[in-house]
């Protein structure tokens, strides 16, 4: 590999120099040494965004989309040859950007900890290019919150503007002051980027390429390898490296944990980990594109990912996380395993050997343990068309958004007439990985969907797995909502034939 | 009305302006403590050693091998104290302990030229322990009769003898939660040291003051070499009014022995290991009513969950008991309060200061016992609010209950409750999985420090001899919109627009000897104190104005920038009448004081008038259960608040929607769980991070979200006639509570009673709908029983003593107070 230039971060337009940067230091601390103190550390785990910044991310058909970003969470190293962008860079007190002139003026800020972090966040989604006004009859939708009928069609908090702003663009930022209310004033009366604002004008020019980045520190390297090819080889050449692609884990391992490492491979900019293509008998998902280009990309095609997007995690995490990152770190409680197990998709790995493919029922071997060998990484995810047409995703947590799951339960299945032809259920929650449901599966399939059996079902569904005890939910908790999964999804189905929990 | 309340016509005090630094906060520019220190040159980073035991003794500290790690300066010890090793007002928190009291207790402090260096010479400090037995909950405390400080007991009329002859008597169990304060800044303090010795700390907390008493304590000097400047903090909400104090101590150690700049910083995991919550209580009950639901008599034992040490447990505790009537006239009350002593972080102050706790159980009982009295909830707690000329239990005639009633009719129109109730009704009707409910619960809540000393106040304002204007008070800004206010007061008072004043940090050297911003008082005790100093000003400058307008002295007015006379045509500039007094040589600065007069109060018999006045507020909140998960979500809240003459509206509709919120906070998902087992783990917080301690979201705002100012609200003898607001509408968040026990309520028949634990996760209402429906599920506490078989509340021992604080007796002594 050749490493490029001088490594280099342009922040609010000036170029700053990465060297004598220790390639463990975030993002988030090397700007605040830089004097950009805007952004601050309320957690250094990616859940509260005061440390949210704008970075300048691909978007479609070749543009540029700002895209917030936790930046205690990704290393300083990563953003070699990006284009970053803080609160600072919005607007000054005498010329205030438009996101920051509604914030101050209707109350959007009380100790003003977490502004700098929802500013970025919310001058994002000012900027996203799909954005717009909704027509007329939306608006409607949106506007009366109380009347039952639009009640129904959208979710809480998370509703969207007549200005076509979708709050859950904040769904990763915290506030212990304000109470929200007036953020999402302040979010809801955004206008449109005006014709002469350069961020807006920077969204039709390509996004900064990918640099290949070799940054060395007292605790080890950070290297970004110029291709997959690259990749694997270095990856041979050190097999205990750490493969990093959104670094919504590692960071926190970095930050929590101390976690350091020799060598940091980022993969989050190969080319050949971020393709998306949709054939007649599978959907191949690049493992280093994040969850939100993921969910831009399908567009609602696989309808069980459309449900369990807007409950995984926060926009701000969906920015970065990928889907090679959860399967590469394979926590217990990944909201995604259970959705791909229901999918009966395949994870397709690399190495020196080329490419193979591991139903991803297969994949995990144990707790953090998979098949992957030391010299592959993750390149794809393959899910099998055509999808199974009632799918669910049944998340149990304390908060509604931005929580980690107690138990989390995938449904894929085919109902032809009456019976259930074939049943796939992922759960995640209540064992040492996400596992199939297989003898509620069995429970289901070429029976009739009717309440008998869906409470026959149930009763095997709360036996499944071995949840525990912990300070998410008790395992009775567990296993009751468990056994309430089933007839939830009957009641859903079929909403005129109530079976009762 | 009073002079200090009286308000001139269109002044900049009652615009709705927004926070004065809100331009500095949208931009990044708002600098806090920890943005200090890249701003400094030479700084070194502390790093704790944190003890991983619930209680255990220091056997062996060997800091040599932290000497090794490169990088690291010094490791800091109890035998570098030169003053006194401790971090509170009551020396019975070690800075640094011999003897570890709860699970993360910092035991030495690593210095370090990087926060990196200093936090591997922490990881290579060999500290051995001796692990001791721990008490870990209120329950084992109790058991172990394991209690700190004072015991007190507020009593009125004879409540066995009213039980004895109720028609109905009910007793029950509460165990409610603590909560974390979880401001978004940690606590941070930067210490320098100049060349004559004087120590200048700047620390994000709420009580410059105290901090600047511990730290002088510690370093053995006096309190004129220490000055404490606070520039503002990102939140406080009571959690930096004791708490900030040891990290600035051991701060200003590192300085004073290093001679370089120290910064301390607690990250998120050490700031919810180390610093201390809101208590949580264990209550047990015994409520009479009467045929028509009139709250008879109510006998309560209380006991806070205190942690390690004392801290502010005691007021805390005196606060829960003045509040346990909230807006209910009860006429046979019999209170006792105790405060367990645990292996846990010392818990401390919190926005509410125990009032939220000793309101929660008065309404918990009548939440559980209106289905049993077969009257509606709303309509109970209505029955029972204050009358003119009643008194609380404490003895103090309660001022303007009609404001409680007249909150809670607007709150009943203006959301369309009666309607609402209805279609309620019938969605329930027609829905088996889901339900829903519509609360209403009132707030009368005391402003001023039950501590009486604490209720003063003092500023200090210049006028600059080109006019513009330079206020200093006691008080902190920690995002309550205070400065914004105090700016407000300082141009009203002046005359001068907005745009001629301006805020300086708050520092020690400027105005001394301050209290604690807290306990609401914020606006009331500063906004009159800065007030006095202007007026003083003015005082001054009438006779120049006089002489140059040859008018009569009390005829000269001071309004919009200019000196003149009312209705008359010839004014003075500000300006022009400043430079010429300057020339006069008229002292053109001053020193404003206040202190809150009529305030009388006997912690030892827990009688007198603690309080200035009541504020007021009512909230209907609607919530939605499902009843497969237990998940909920707020569907409505309606609020009218009682801010008297609002300083600043938006400011002031800030403080409501916040307080509401992080009150449901608490009782909805925030969840502080110990380790209760018997493995090395006892003790340890297992939610010690934003990802296991669960803050509401923008997923938890009420979908619909009413906030209304009551009207005509003047409050005489208060600053412009205005109220605190900082703690009261925390309060109204208990309407969350009573409407998911009430929505749970719906699953099961009608009358069903609902135990409800707290906090109010999804889990909790999944049993409590379990168990409205006659399926089981886990009981949380001792059920509602009535007759005579239930709870009896414990009553204290002959050796318990009453509250009898240190500055009760000194006040008595010099004849200084009331």
């Amino acid at each position: 590999m050749t490493p490029g230039l001088r490594p280099e971060v342009t922040v609010n337009g000036v170029g700053i120099g990465l060297d004598g940067t220790d390639p463990a230091t975030t993002a988030l601390d090397w700007l605040r040494s830089r004097g950009l103190t805007g952004a601050k550390e309320g957690c250094a785990e990616g859940e509260c965004g005061a440390c949210a910044v704008m970075v300048a991310r691909p978007g479609a058909d070749s543009g540029t989309e700002w895209t917030a970003l936790n930046s205690c969470l990704v290393p300083a190293a990563s953003l070699d040859g990006q284009e970053v962008v803080t609160a600072e860079g919005l607007g000054t007190p005498e010329r205030l950007h438009p996101v920051q002139r509604e914030l101050a003026r209707r109350g959007g800020s009380q100790c003003g900890f977490c502004t700098p972090g929802f500013v970025c966040s919310m001058a994002a989604e000012y900027y996203r290019d799909g954005r717009q006004p909704l027509d007329e009859s939306a608006r409607d939708v949106a506007d009366d919150a109380v009347d039952d009928a639009a009640d129904e069609a959208r979710e809480p908090g998370h509703g969207c503007g007549a200005n076509g702003f979708e709050l859950e663009a904040l769904s990763g930022n915290l506030c212990r002051c304000t109470g929200y209310r007036p953020i999402r004033d302040a979010a809801f009366a955004l206008p449109e980027p005006a014709a002469d604002d350069p961020l807006a004008a920077r969204r039709t020019e390509a996004p900064p390429r990918a640099a290949a980045t070799l940054l060395e520190g007292d605790s080890g390297r950070y290297v970004r390898p110029v291709d997959l090819a690259d990749a694997i080889a270095l990856l041979g050449e050190h097999p205990g490296a750490v493969l990093v692609a959104g670094s919504t884990d590692w960071g926190v391992e970095v930050n929590l944990r101390g976690a350091r490492a020799a060598l940091v491979i980022g993969l989050d900019r190969l080319a050949e980990l971020r393709a998306l293509s949709v054939g007649n008998d599978v959907i191949e998902i690049g493992a280093a594109l994040s969850l939100t280009e993921v969910e831009r990309g399908l567009a609602g095609r696989i309808p069980l990912l459309d449900k369990l997007f807007p409950q995984f995690a926060s926009r701000l995490i969906r920015n970065g996380a990928t889907i090679g990152g959860n399967l590469g770190t394979g926590s217990p409680i990944g909201d995604l395993l259970p959705a791909l197990l229901a999918l009966e998709a395949d994870v397709v790995l690399t190495g020196p050997r080329g490419d193979r493919e591991v139903a991803v029922a297969d994949y995990f071997t144990g707790y953090r343990r998979s098949v992957r060998r030391p010299d592959e990484l993750v390149r794809a995810v393959r899910v099998p068309v055509p999808l199974a047409p009632v799918t669910a995703f049944h998340k149990i947590a304390k908060r509604r958004y931005d929580d980690i799951s107690s138990v989390a339960v995938a449904f894929a299945l085919d109902i032809d007439g009456d019976v259930v032809r074939r049943a796939r259920i992922g759960l995640g929650g209540v064992a040492a990985t996400s596992v199939r449901a297989r003898q509620t599966e069995a429970a289901l399939e070429g029976r009739p969907w009717t309440v008998e059996t869906v409470h026959a079902a149930a009763d095997v569904l709360q036996g499944e797995g071995t949840p525990l005890d912990d300070h998410r939910a008790s395992a009775a908790y567990r296993r009751a909502v468990l056994g309430t999964s089933l007839p939830r999804l009957y009641a859903e189905t079929s909403p005129r034939q109530e079976a009762s929990a | 009305m009073t002079p200090l309340s009286s308000r001139p016509a269109s002044s900049p005090v009652g615009q709705s302006i927004p926070h004065e630094s809100a331009a500095l906060h949208v931009t990044g520019r708002a600098l806090y403590t920890d943005d200090l220190w890249v701003r400094t040159h030479g700084v070194l980073h502390a790093h704790p050693v944190q003890a991983p035991h619930a209680h255990a003794l220091v056997t062996r500290l060997h800091t040599a091998p932290a000497l090794e790690v490169p990088g690291v300066v010094r490791v800091l010890t109890a035998d570098d104290v030169p003053g006194v090793n401790d971090a509170g007002a009551k020396l019975d928190e070690p800075l640094f302990p011999s003897e570890v009291m709860f699970f993360g207790h910092a035991v030495c402090w690593v210095l370090g030229e990087s926060l990196e260096a200093a936090r591997l010479g922490a990881l290579a400090v060999e500290v051995d322990y001796e692990p001791l037995p721990s008490i870990v909950t209120v329950r084992q405390a109790i058991e172990a009769e394991s209690f700190q400080g004072g015991q007190p007991r507020l009593e009125r009329g004879d409540v066995d003898a009213r039980l004895a002859a109720a028609a109905h008597v009910f007793s029950g169990e509460l165990d409610l939660a603590g909560q974390e304060h979880f401001y978004l800044e940690t606590q941070c303090a930067l210490a320098h040291v100049d060349e004559a010795g004087q120590v200048f700390v700047q620390s994000s907390t709420q009580h410059p003051t105290e901090t600047q008493d511990i730290v002088a304590h510690v370093l053995g000097l006096a309190s004129h070499a220490v000055t404490v400047q606070c520039l503002r903090m990102g939140g406080g909400f009571g959690g930096k009014e004791m708490q900030p104090h040891g990290y600035a101590a051991v701060a200003a150690l590192g300085a004073t022995l290093t001679g370089r700049p120290v910064r301390l910083r607690l990250t998120r995991s050490q700031d919810i290991t180390m610093t201390g919550k809101r208590h949580g209580f264990h209550a047990q009950w015994r409520a009479g009513f009467d045929e028509a639901g009139h709250l008879l008599a109510l006998d309560a034992t209380l006991t806070s969950d205190g942690g390690w040490s004392l801290d502010l447990s005691e007021p805390v505790l005196a606060r829960a008991l003045c509040h346990v009537d909230n807006a209910y006239w009860i006429p046979d009350v019999r209170v006792n309060g105790r405060i367990a002593k645990t292996h846990k972080t010392s818990q401390t102050a919190f926005r509410g200061f125990g009032g939220p706790q000793g309101m929660l159980v008065v309404e918990d009982v009548l939440g559980r016992c209106a289905p049993r009295l077969g009257i509606d909830p709303s309509e109970l707690r209505r029955v029972n609010f204050y009358r003119a000329g009643q008194q609380t239990p404490y003895g103090q005639t309660v001022r303007h209950p009609e404001r409680a009633v007249t909150c809670w009719e607007q709150v009943l129109t203006d959301g369309g409750v009666a309607a609402r109730a209805a279609q309620i009704a019938s969605f329930n009707a027609a829905h088996v999985h889901t339900k829903r409910a519509l609360a209403l619960t009132p707030v009368k809540f005391g402003i001023s420090f039950n501590f009486t000393a604490f209720n003063q106040a003092g500023a200090l304002v210049h006028v600059y001899k080109d006019g513009s204007v330079l206020v200093n008070h006691g008080g902190t800004e920690m995002g309550q919109g205070l400065h914004t206010k105090m700016l407000q007061v300082a141009a009203t008072t002046l005359g001068v627009p907005l745009s001629s004043v301006r805020l300086a940090p708050t520092r020690t050297d400027k105005v001394p000897n301050t209290s604690a911003t807290a306990a609401s008082s914020g606006a009331d005790l500063n906004g009159a104190a800065v007030k006095d100093a202007c007026e003083q000003i003015l005082d001054r400058l009438r006779p120049v104005a006089s002489e140059r307008l040859g008018v009569p002295v009390d005829a000269v007015v001071f309004a919009g920038g200019t000196v003149g006379v009312t209705g008359g045509e010839q004014v003075v500039a500000w300006g022009d009448l400043v430079s010429q007094a300057y020339y006069q040589r008229v002292q053109l600065w001053a020193a404003g004081f206040y202190r809150t007069e009529g305030l009388h109060w006997d912690s030892t018999r827990m009688h007198g008038s603690p309080f200035k006045y009541f504020s007021y507020g009512a909230a209907a909140t609607e919530v939605e259960v499902d009843g497969f998960t237990g998940a909920y979500r707020l569907r409505r809240v309606d609020i009218v608040h009682d801010v008297g003459d609002s300083l600043s509206a938006l400011v002031d509709i800030g403080q409501i929607e916040g307080g509401f919120v992080q009150g449901a906070g608490w009782l909805t998902l925030e969840d502080l769980r110990w380790d209760e087992s018997h493995t090395p783990a006892r003790g340890r917080l297992a939610t010690a991070s934003a990802s296991t301690y669960k803050l509401p979201s923008f997923s938890e705002m009420p979908e619909v979200f009413n906030v209304a100012l009551l009207e005509r609200a003047h409050e005489d003898g208060v600053v412009y006639g205005s109220k605190a607001v900082g703690e009261p509408p925390l309060m109204l968040a208990i309407s969350v509570r009573e409407a998911l026990r009430q929505a749970a309520a719906a699953f099961g028949p009608p009358g069903t009673s609902v135990e409800l634990a707290s906090p109010a996760t999804p889990e909790a209402v999944f049993w409590a709908v379990r168990r409205a429906r006659g399926d089981g599920g886990l009981p949380q506490t001792a059920p509602l029983v009535e007759g005579g078989l239930g709870v009896v509340p414990e009553q204290p021992d002959a050796t318990a003593r009453p509250l009898h604080p240190r500055s009760e007796q000194l006040a008595r002594q010099t004849g200084a107070g009331d």
